[in-house]
């Protein structure tokens, strides 16, 4: 039999496992501009109180800061497993961004409230210092208040374990709280 | 219940997909001819019950029930109900199950239209189709479920259809691209089928041949209309951005074009056998590959659906039974004695094969180009985006090539011909437009373009040797049935074809090269001139629509004075999203577009303004259309119907032959 019949094969072959190398990697895993530096100044208004707040204010630390918005179809997926995050004593701070106060207010009537304190980045200013790539997007604040990580798109239990445990090793497992 | 019943209807089609895909093909080898005879039923039994799926799930769409997830995420109360409709494949699995719908009606169209074809043949022409079926109804069922629902926190209104895909475009555009993607997976059928049977003959070739012109034909037209949606929906007057979803679709096409070809060899001279075969595979692999590419978030793109690696891993397993199956099915099967070469390196054969190494060449090309960022970012070599420019450069210069041979190809002979007889057939078409492309580039623009010249040379080359053909055609020949009916219609169809590619590639040099534009700041009553036009913004408005609000701008367009256009760009903001759409203004004709697109606004009465000239950018989609119009009447011609009914004799025979072997 010839073996040249079979070189189409073969190149599929390697084709196909270049695509498999693919799936691992994420696209969308730009590095976050600030990995490793502290979370950038800002002094923006809170949604549910009156004042404005600075960096200082994402404390208690290690701690998450989401980024979400009523307009975002995937924070509505997420918003659950934030809920059970808060549960469990994982400190959230949300960054309410591009959004109607209003509608945010009513969002987080209706469906709960996860966040320790929710800044209003309204303009998008914050967001783009911090490199947003879109809503929702995860990142981790250390003790000192530097950035550790950041996820882009839908965080839930699978993702959780993976890549956030090492920060909330306390909180991280099912029931540590309860 | 509504959407519940849409998912058992898909369960039903998915249980029957796979009797489809197992029982006549164990048949065929068993010369059990219930089995075999089953294969038109359940095909048919399939489309029914997806098709009754794909109406249910419309239902909900239309109903704005948005208990179910994909309807929630996908539309809206306020949404105009013509979207609503296209908004059921405006999504990932929306649009998964549109691709089994279109799969089921090719599938029906061949157990309806081939009864002619000896069984075995057909049996295991509609399996393999089943088998396809099979892999995307659970991909369907397993991975992205349409029919989910949201039933403990069922959303108030929905999130809206993505303001880009709310236009007219968008409810062709996709189901005709689908028609090409999916219609592939005819000919495959027939590869695979043969292959089975080992015999590879013109017959193949003859029943295949149709239906992948038809294929190819939806296919070309589905290119066409997303070409010209990015031209006006997508704001900035770009036509073509070699972005990797646009790349997923051409890489069939340009595959596909080298099937057309190498069918015709085939079918007439019963050579390029096995080389038709491979394309033949090539071309629905790269169908499925691009729908790897487009749902598997491997790939960046402005078109690409949400992604999720679970499903990625899905389809890139499908991919690797399906085309590693046929590959490997193809090293084991394919004829293993070479056609004998008999015929000449002057001769049609030769100028096919150019064309088919040509359109190989191209579609690695652009190949390699879509993979290269997934390959640097597999080694960790960065991250990278090829652009236009690397497949400019290698891409344009190849039709440029294939382009001298395209007028030869149709005046050759098979077999042996000679370059004697080809130049006193081409030399005055050639020294005609030799002329021609001097003069007409120099008249047109007013300064001589080197590039506009060249291809006014290859495109009028093209046509003009088409033209001498028809002529040739018209009048030579004995008297008697009109002149007019000696043009078959595969003839015809190819002519336009070819002179809708030659319109294409004289369009898209036209528009590169004599585009003019200008970005700039207007205020009411300022005027802008670009080239001969004067473009007066006349005053801003506010103009409420279904479901979004528009700052509109009204810009009076004149020329030599006179007023030739009322020009009215909008920019607008969807209420459900928020997210803010450019709705650009053409003015177009024939020769030329102008174009006004708004960008931001700056203060309080003034916007950023683009304004561009865009000369024969209308030639793309014609010649488009001539493609793609020019591969569906091929399949008009009476050869096939003929050819089908004098089968039909023969069929009983055959299989009477081969049942008795198989026993």
């Amino acid at each position: 039999m010839p073996v040249k019949r079979f070189l189409p094969l073969g190149i599929f072959a390697l084709l196909a496992l270049l695509l498999f190398r693919g799936l691992s990697i994420d696209p969308t895993a730009l590095p976050a501009a600030r990995l490793g530096q502290p979370f950038p100044e800002f002094s923006l208004p809170v949604l549910q109180t009156e004042g404005t707040v600075g960096a200082t204010a994402l404390d208690p630390r290690p701690a998450l800061v989401n980024v979400w918005a009523t307009w975002c179809y995937s924070c509505r997926v997420e918003h659950p497993y934030l809920l059970e995050l808060a549960r469990r004593g994982v400190p959230i701070f949300g960054l309410n961004y591009k959004d109607d106060n209003d509608k945010a207010r009513e969002w987080l009537a209706q469906l709960g409230n996860p966040y320790r304190l929710n800044v209003v980045d309204a303009a998008g200013t914050l967001g783009l210092d911090l490199g947003v790539y879109g809503a929702p997007e995860t990142y981790v604040l250390d003790e000192r208040g530097d950035i550790v990580h950041r996820h882009v798109g839908v965080l839930d239990q699978a993702v959780f374990e993976r890549d956030f445990m090492r920060w909330f090793p306390r909180q991280g497992s099912q029931g540590a709280s309860d | 219940m509504i959407p519940e019943l849409g998912h058992v209807s898909l369960i039903i089609a998915f249980v029957l997909a796979l009797g489809l895909g197992a029982v006549p093909l164990w048949g065929s080898f068993r010369a059990n001819v219930a089995a075999m005879n089953l294969a038109p039923t359940l095909a048919v039994g399939v489309s029914v019950f997806v098709a009754i799926a794909f109406a249910l799930l419309t239902i909900s769409f239309l109903s704005d029930d948005f208990s179910v997830a994909v309807v929630a995420a996908n539309s809206n109360s306020l949404l105009p109900p013509i979207f609503k409709f296209s908004a059921v494949w405006g999504n990932h699995e929306g649009s998964l199950l549109l691709w089994v719908l279109i799969l089921s009606g090719w599938m029906t169209a061949v157990a309806c239209l081939s009864s002619a074809l000896p069984l075995t043949m057909i049996s295991r022409v509609l399996s393999v189709m089943g088998l396809i079926a099979v892999g995307f109804l659970a991909f369907s069922l397993l991975t992205s479920n349409p029919f989910e629902r949201l039933l403990l926190n069922t959303p108030l209104d929905g999130n809206d259809l993505n303001p880009l895909l709310q236009d007219p475009g968008l409810i062709i555009h996709p189901p005709l691209l689908y028609m090409g993607y999916v219609g592939l997976s005819v000919p495959f059928a027939f590869a695979i089928a043969a292959l089975l049977s080992g015999r590879l003959d013109a017959s193949w070739a003859r029943w295949s041949r149709p239906w992948t012109n038809v294929a190819w034909g939806f296919l070309s037209l589905g290119i066409m209309l997303g070409s010209w949606w990015a031209y006006y929906e997508l704001g900035w007057g770009g036509w073509w951005f070699w972005d990797p979803v646009e790349n997923a679709s051409f890489m069939p096409w340009l595959m596909g074009t080298a099937l057309v070809h190498s069918l015709a060899v085939t079918e007439k001279r019963g050579v390029f056998r096995s080389w038709t075969v491979l394309l033949a595979i090539f071309a629905f692999s790269l169908s499925l590959l691009g729908t790897f590419l487009v749902r598997s978030g491997v790939l960046t793109s402005v078109h690409a659906f949400a992604a999720d690696p679970e499903r990625g891993l899905f389809i890139l397993i499908f991919l690797a039974i399906v085309v590693g199956g046929s590959l490997l099915l193809y090293a084991l099967r394919a004829p293993s004695v070479a056609s004998r070469v008999n015929y000449g390196l002057v001769s049609r054969e030769a100028l096919l094969m150019v064309n088919n190494l040509v359109f190989a060449v191209a579609t690695i090309v652009v190949l390699l180009g879509t993979l290269f960022p997934l390959v640097m970012d597999a080694f960790s070599l960065g991250k990278y985006s090829v652009g236009p420019p690397y497949f400019n450069a290698v891409f344009v210069p190849l039709m440029a090539l294939v382009m001298p041979f395209m007028t030869v190809g149709p005046i050759s002979r098979w077999r042996e011909d000679s370059t004697r007889r080809w130049m006193h057939e081409l030399l005055v078409p050639a020294a005609v437009i030799s002329v021609l492309a001097v003069l007409l580039s120099w008249f047109g623009s007013g300064a001589f373009n080197l590039w506009v010249a060249l291809a006014i040379l290859l495109a009028g080359w093209v046509v003009l040797g088409v033209a001498r053909d028809v002529w040739r055609r018209l009048t030579q020949g004995a008297q008697g049935a009109p002149r007019w009916r000696r043009l078959s219609a595969s003839f015809i169809g190819m002519t336009l074809a070819h002179v809708g590619f030659a319109a294409v590639v004289l369009g898209a040099v036209v528009v590169s090269q004599h585009t003019e534009e200008r970005d700039l700041r207007m205020a009411v009553d300022e005027v802008a001139e670009l080239g001969e036009y004067r473009f007066a913004l006349k005053r801003l408005s506010q103009a409420p629509g279904p479901n979004y609000v528009a700052d509109q701008a009204v810009f009076e367009v004149s020329h030599s004075g006179r007023v030739i256009a009322t020009l009215i760009p909008e920019k607008r903001r969807y209420l459900a999203s928020g997210q803010v759409m450019t709705e650009a203004a053409i003015e177009a004709s024939l020769w030329r577009d102008l174009y006004v697109a708004l960008g931001e606004p700056i203060g309080a009465d003034a916007w950023a303004v683009r304004l561009q000239y865009k000369p024969m950018v209308r030639w793309l989609w014609l010649g488009g259309l001539l493609i793609g119009f020019g591969a569906l009447i091929t399949a008009l011609d009476r050869r096939y119907r003929a050819q089908l009914s004098r089968s039909a004799a023969v069929t009983a025979a055959v299989d009477k032959q081969v049942l008795g072997l198989a026993r």
